[in-house]
C-alpha cells in the first residue's frame, strides 16, 4: 500500500497555497497509509544560510537549545515535534558537530538552502495538522502516508528520506536489491541510518547527483541499478521528478495546468485541486522519468 | 431503507440524482443493490464521484447509472445487466469481473480495466493502462485509444479490441482470448502470436465494433489478429518425455 503525493509550482501564484493543497492531498491518502506521514516543502531560503530540519529529544526546550548550540548568526523555529536551525552556511560543520556532541539524541532529519522535512507516526491528517502543513508556503513538496509491512512503525521509518543537500524522495514499493546496493554504497563511504530500502534508493539518487548527474540522468540510471518496485517522487532544491518501475507495479496518476504540476498515487488525492476539471490527467508511463525544473 | 430512499432526490427529467458531496458511496451502492426488478426509477446520475472507491458496484437490474465524473478503484465491478456511465476516468479494475451489462469509460481507464470479466462489454473511449483485460473469462473490452503493457495477459476467453496501440507483452500467457489490433503492437508476450484474420474473425470484430457503436467508423481491414500459440499451456503426449 501506502500512498505518495507531490506539488510543483509552475506559477509562483500558487506558491501562498501550495502547503494547504498538499495537506489535502497527504489526508486524502490516508487509508492507504494511516500509520505515520511525512513531507518535504521547499520553502524560501538564503544561499548564505543552511536550514537544519532536527527532531530533538521530546520537550526539548528549543530557545535553550539555540543558546547551547551558541553559532553566532543562528536562529530556530520549533515545528510540532521538529525544529529548523538554520545557521550561516559556514557554520554548517560547526553546527552538526555541536548538535551531535551535545544532543546527541536529536535527529537531524534533513538539510539544505530551502528544504524542510517533517514527519511523524500517526494519522496523515493528525500529522498535517501538528505541524500546520497549510499554513506552509514553497515552490514544491512531497508527501508520503505510509502503512509499514517490512518494517516497524517508527518515525525514522516514515518517508521522505533525504540524504543530501535539499534532496528528498518518497517511495510506494519495494526494492528487491536494497542489501547489495547498500553494502556497496557503504564500502564506497556512504552512511545509513536505517536498514530501510527506501533509504539506499535516496542515498543512491544523491551518490549520482553528487558525482554531477543531474536528476533526471541519475533516475534515469536507477532503472538499471535498483531492482524491485518502485514508483518515486524526488526533489531538489529546483527539480521535481517522477519515476514509476518498468513494470509500473504501484499505481500513479499526474495532472499538469498552466500553474502545478501534480503527482498522487490516486486521483482522489488530486481531486480538490484548482483547475481540476480541465487539467490533462495521465498516467505516467513505467521506466519513463518525468522532470520540471524551476524556472525562476 | 426508507430514510434513504427518501434522500435520493427525483429530478425532473425522472433521473434519480445521488450526490456523493452529500451522501456515501454504501448509501449509493445500498440503493442501486435493493432495486427490483418492478422499480421504474431505471435512470441514475451520481454527482461529485470524486474518484471514489467501489462505485455502482455490484449491480444486477437492467438500469442505467451515470457517474459524472472520474471514478475510483473498481468502479462497476462484478455488474450484471447494468449500464454504467463514466463521465471522466477511471481508476483501477474498472468493470473487474464483469458478469453481463455494459460499462462505458469516457475518458482514460487505469490498469486492469475489465480484470477478469466474464461478460458484457466494456468500451473505453480513451486509453486503458498497464493490465486492460487480465484474465479475461469472456467479456468483450473494446479500446477506442492505445492499451498498456501486458494487456490480456493469461486472457481465457472473450474478445480485446483495441483501435489505438498496445503496449509491450501483449497477451502473454493466453489461453483462448481473441484479440485485434489496429496500431502498433510493441512486442507480444509468452506463446501470443500474431494469427490470420479469416471471414469468421471479421465477422466477430464487426459484431463487436457494432455492439460498441463504432459500426463503420474504421476500417476491419487495418486489423491484425493475434492468440494462443498454444505451446505454453496444452500438454502434447509428444513432448512427455521433456515435463
Amino acid at each position: 500500500m501506502c500512498g505518495i503525493v507531490g506539488l510543483f509550482a509552475k506559477d509562483a501564484g500558487i506558491e501562498a497555497e501550495l502547503g494547504a493543497h498538499l495537506a489535502t492531498m497527504l489526508t486524502a491518502m490516508e487509508d492507504r497509509g494511516p500509520d505515520s506521514a511525512g513531507f518535504a516543502v521547499y520553502t524560501a531560503g538564503r544561499p548564505d544560510t543552511v536550514k537544519l530540519t532536527l527532531r530533538p529529544p521530546p520537550a526539548t526546550d528549543s530557545d535553550a537549545l539555540l543558546a547551547r548550540l551558541g553559532i553566532p548568526g543562528s536562529a530556530i523555529a520549533p515545528r510540532g515535534t521538529h525544529a529548523v536551525l538554520s545557521v550561516p552556511r559556514a557554520a554548517q560543520e560547526q553546527a552538526r558537530a555541536a548538535l551531535a556532541q551535545l544532543v546527541p539524541q536529536t535527529v537531524l532529519v534533513g538539510a539544505g538552502e530551502r528544504m524542510e522535512l517533517y514527519k511523524e507516526v500517526g494519522r496523515p491528517a493528525d500529522v498535517a495538522h501538528q505541524f500546520a502543513l497549510a499554513t506552509m508556503r514553497g515552490t514544491h513538496g512531497i508527501g508520503h502516508t505510509r502503512m509499514a509491512t517490512e518494517s516497524a512503525v517508527t518515525t525514522d521509518g516514515a518517508h521522505p528520506f533525504s540524504t543530501g543537500p535539499d534532496q528528498c524522495l518518497v517511495h510506494n514499493g519495494s526494492l528487491s536489491n536494497h542489501n547489495a546496493v547498500r553494502r556497496t554504497l557503504r564500502r564506497r563511504g556512504f552512511a545509513f541510518a536505517t536498514e530501510n530500502d527506501t533509504e539506499v534508493a535516496a542515498v543512491w539518487l544523491s551518490a549520482r547527483m553528487q558525482e554531477g548527474t543531474p536528476l533526471d540522468a541519475a533516475l534515469r540510471a536507477a532503472l538499471v541499478e535498483l531492482d524491485g518496485f518502485f514508483t518515486f517522487v524526488v526533489g531538489t532544491a529546483t527539480g521535481f521528478a517522477v519515476l514509476r518501475d518498468p513494470i509500473a507495479c504501484k499505481p500513479a496518476v499526474m495532472a499538469e495546468t498552466n500553474r502545478y504540476v501534480a503527482f498522487a498515487t490516486e486521483y482522489r488525492a488530486l481531486a480538490d485541486l484548482p483547475g481540476i476539471a480541465t487539467a490533462r490527467v495521465w498516467e505516467p508511463e513505467p521506466a519513463t522519468v518525468y522532470a520540471w525544473q524551476l524556472g525562476r | 431503507m426508507a430514510a434513504r430512499a427518501l434522500s435520493v432526490a427525483q429530478a425532473c427529467d425522472a433521473a434519480a440524482v445521488v450526490d456523493l458531496a452529500r451522501q456515501s458511496v454504501r448509501e449509493l451502492n445500498a440503493v442501486l443493490h435493493a432495486l427490483g426488478p418492478e422499480d421504474n426509477r431505471t435512470q441514475w446520475r451520481v454527482l461529485n464521484p470524486a474518484a471514489r472507491h467501489a462505485l455502482a458496484v455490484g449491480l444486477a437490474q437492467p438500469v442505467t447509472v451515470e457517474i459524472a465524473g472520474h471514478a475510483g478503484y473498481y468502479c462497476a465491478g462484478m455488474n450484471q445487466h447494468a449500464r454504467v456511465i463514466v463521465g471522466g476516468n477511471a481508476s483501477t479494475g474498472v468493470a473487474e469481473n464483469m458478469m453481463s451489462g455494459f460499462v462505458h469509460v469516457r475518458g482514460d481507464a487505469s490498469q486492469s480495466a475489465g480484470a477478469s470479466a466474464h461478460g458484457g462489454m466494456l468500451l473505453i473511449d480513451g486509453n486503458a493502462a498497464a493490465r486492460c483485460g487480465i484474465s479475461l473469462k469472456g467479456a468483450d473490452i473494446v479500446v477506442k485509444g492505445s492499451v498498456g503493457h501486458l494487456s490480456a495477459f493469461m486472457a481465457q476467453a472473450g474478445t480485446l479490441v483495441v483501435l489505438g496501440d498496445a503496449g509491450e507483452s501483449l497477451g502473454d500467457s493466453i489461453y483462448e482470448a481473441h484479440l485485434y489490433v489496429r496500431g502498433r503492437v510493441a512486442g507480444l508476450g509468452a506463446d501470443c502470436v500474431p494469427k490470420e484474420m479469416h471471414e469468421p474473425h471479421r465477422a466477430e470484430l464487426h459484431a463487436k465494433l457494432a455492439a460498441a457503436g463504432l459500426a463503420g467508423e474504421v476500417d476491419i481491414g487495418d486489423f491484425r489478429r493475434y492468440g494462443s500459440a498454444r505451446r505454453l499451456y496444452t500438454f502434447h503426449v509428444d513432448n512427455a518425455a521433456a515435463y
